[in-house]
């Protein structure tokens, strides 16, 4: 298994947020992750990247990469496998960049960081900024001088770029009107296609993870109520809980012949 | 009738970008919602903080209740200040990382006064419980909540004062369906009983549906559509409009369509196509859109576009007319 997650509690203080039995993801396959506000997917994708300890949280439990523990591996180690090997899209991009850099040169730094020489990595640059539909020009502007749907394709574009062989994508498409976020989806999809690559993808949107992902898993206060392959998850569910979102997922009415 | 809010002409210039390139709009009086809806990059955030006086446009007037709020000073300034509310798309970036959240809570209430100071606890958890958050947070920093969590932090802040005019800034777009339809029920509710009217920047075109009475579409900073929002999303009178409306991703596979691709990278703004800006992506494209600029007009009762084949595209099916 490429990634695989077990008996995983995170928590703050005295309170457990995260209580999470079994999750895995394959190479080559996407796996939607699903559920409540406040449930626990970003701290838990922040504790596959080995970063939950630096936001205040406590961590037990096993989550391997191609069966090597990373929970309690030493510092140096995840710093060489974030970015190199897994690579993370943040819930909210803006902040997650270092507002004192332009595009190009955070682009530069990650890239080189992980062993791209310069002319390899404003190759990279250049091509993966294509494919989420942004101009060249962009690499000159600072994270702020961008709008939410930009940063996001721009946080997008550099997980892409760094070749990793595991994505997480933390609500990469919740800033992009749907033109846009069709294209993102069916890149993601080629990402799986072409390079074999695990995505592990966090969303609210149930529609987009019913045509991307391969299998979903819903969250609920910190645990999965429900897993099973997409189409059985969102079209035949079993969890209450699981069935009160499907049926909330607000739907266009406007110009249906009921 | 004066309207609440009136735009003429509104620009917005970063250098060479026109992030916003001439836009005309009114909302009138509340209870009152118009959508915003469009390309990524369209000019959407831009326009909403135009409108709060955080951004000063290179042309045009913004006017709230009859006045320029360019030249307000002092008292005025303040009253629109509570006012007028914006709720932005990265809540992360915008609230103040050092307050808790009662702390920023009780500041918004204190400073427009909006209720006496012995209340001012009991009001907090009252706008907590509203977006589906606890007494408990209260005390926690910005950082230590979840993206949705602090979303609807945001959400209460821009409540708290009561405003007239909200301008909502993808309010929802971090949050679970179900949480979500609480708060859009909290909107729903809050325009007919205070009378709000709002400003409702959306990628959720279902979420707009439900919200709004009026739509408008940008592209490049420029509004291509205007209308009620059931027509508009019904019968797009404007290509881009359809291209948006057939991306729709659908959960319930009957409600599945063709997908209209909008071919090619989105236009450089600092440096926008002649004639009509959508020309070099738009499958109706003729010799006429590269030459002429179409002016935003009305082509059927309560409707404008800005394509010179809108009748066309009202008309008949689009996908047939565009193969
Ligand atoms: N630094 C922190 N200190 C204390 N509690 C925290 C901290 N970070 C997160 N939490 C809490 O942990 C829980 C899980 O948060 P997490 O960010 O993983 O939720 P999420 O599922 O990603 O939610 P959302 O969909 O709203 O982004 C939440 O209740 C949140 O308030
Ligand atoms: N401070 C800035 N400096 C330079 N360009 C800017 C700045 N802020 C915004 N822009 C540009 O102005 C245009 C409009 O941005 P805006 O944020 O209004 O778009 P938006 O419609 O809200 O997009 P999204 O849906 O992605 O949030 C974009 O091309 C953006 O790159
Ligand atoms: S004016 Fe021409 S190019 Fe522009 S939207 Fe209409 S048909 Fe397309
Ligand atoms: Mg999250
Ligand atoms: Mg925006």
């Amino acid at each position: 298994m490429k990634l695989a997650i077990r008996d995983l509690e995170i928590g703050f203080g005295d309170r457990r947020v995260v209580e999470l039995a079994e999750l895995d993801v394959a190479a080559g396959e996407i796996v939607g992750l699903v559920g409540e506000s406040g449930s626990g997917k970003s701290i838990t994708a922040l504790a596959v990247l080995g970063l939950a300890e630096a936001a205040g949280a406590r961590v037990t439990g096993s989550i391997e990469l191609d069966g090597r523990e990373l929970i309690g591996a030493p510092p140096s180690q995840l710093r060489e496998i974030r970015g190199s090997r897994i690579a993370m899209i943040f819930q909210h991009p803006v902040s997650a960049f270092n507002p004192v850099f332009r595009v190009g040169e955070i682009f530069l730094r990650a890239l080189r960081l992980h062993g791209a020489s310069r002319a390899k990595a404003v190759e990279r640059a250049r091509s993966a900024l294509a494919e989420v539909l942004l101009p060249y020009e962009l690499l000159n502007r600072y994270p702020h001088q961008l709008s939410g749907g930009q940063a996001q394709r721009v946080a997008v574009a550099l997980a892409v770029a760094l070749r990793a062989e595991v994505l997480i994508a933390d609500e990469a498409t919740s800033a992009l009107d749907v033109t846009v976020q069709a294209e993102i989806v069916e890149l993601l999809a080629r990402l799986r296609e072409l390079e074999g690559i695990a995505i592990l993808f966090i969303s609210h949107d149930l529609a987009v993870v019913g045509q991307l992902c391969d299998r979903v898993a819903v969250m609920r206060e910190g645990r999965i109520v429900e897993t099973g392959r997409t189409e059985r998850v969102l079209h035949a569910p079993q969890d209450p809980y699981t069935r009160e979102l499907i049926a909330a997922v607000p739907r266009i009415t406007a110009g249906r012949t009921a | 009738m004066t309207a609440l809010l009136s735009l003429r002409d509104v620009e917005v210039t970063f250098g060479p970008v026109r992030a916003v390139a001439g836009v005309s709009l009114d909302v009138p009086e509340g209870p009152y919602g118009v959508g915003v809806v469009g390309e990524s990059g369209s000019g959407k955030t831009t326009l909403g903080r135009a409108v709060l006086r955080l951004v000063r446009p290179a042309a045009g007037v913004v006017a709230f209740a009859g006045r320029d709020v360019a030249r307000l000073r002092g008292r005025e300034l303040k009253s629109f200040r509570g006012d007028a509310q914006i709720v932005f798309q990265d809540p992360g970036g915008t609230l103040d990382p050092r307050m808790r959240v009662g702390a920023a809570l009780g500041e918004a209430l204190r400073v427009h006064d909006v209720v006496p100071r012995a209340q001012v606890g009991a009001r907090i958890d009252a706008l907590l419980e509203e977006v589906g958050l606890e007494p408990a947070h209260t005390s926690r920093f910005p950082h230590q909540l979840s993206g949705g969590q602090r979303q609807r932090v945001a959400i209460a802040r821009g409540l708290a004062v009561e405003p007239r005019l909200l301008v909502l800034d993808e309010p929802t777009s971090a949050l679970d369906v179900t949480v979500q339809a609480r708060i859009l029920a909290l909107f729903e509710r809050l325009r007919d009983e205070r009378r709000l009217a709002y400003l409702l920047i959306s990628h959720n075109l279902a979420v707009v549906e439900r919200l709004c009475d009026e739509t408008v579409v940008l592209y490049l900073g420029r509004i291509v559509e205007q209308g009620r929002t059931e027509e508009v999303l019904a019968r797009p009178a404007h290509p881009y409009t359809h291209a948006l409306r057939s991306a729709v991703p659908e959960l319930d596979l009957a409600s599945r369509r063709q997908r209209v691709v909008v071919s090619g990278p989105p236009p450089d703004p600092a440096d926008p196509p002649p004639g009509c800006v959508f020309h070099p992506r738009c499958p109706l494209a003729a010799d006429v859109c590269r030459t002429d600029v179409p002016p935003l007009r009305e082509v059927a009762p309560g409707r404008l576009a800005a394509c010179h084949f809108a009748e066309e595209v009202l008309a008949e099916d689009f996908v047939a007319l565009s193969h």
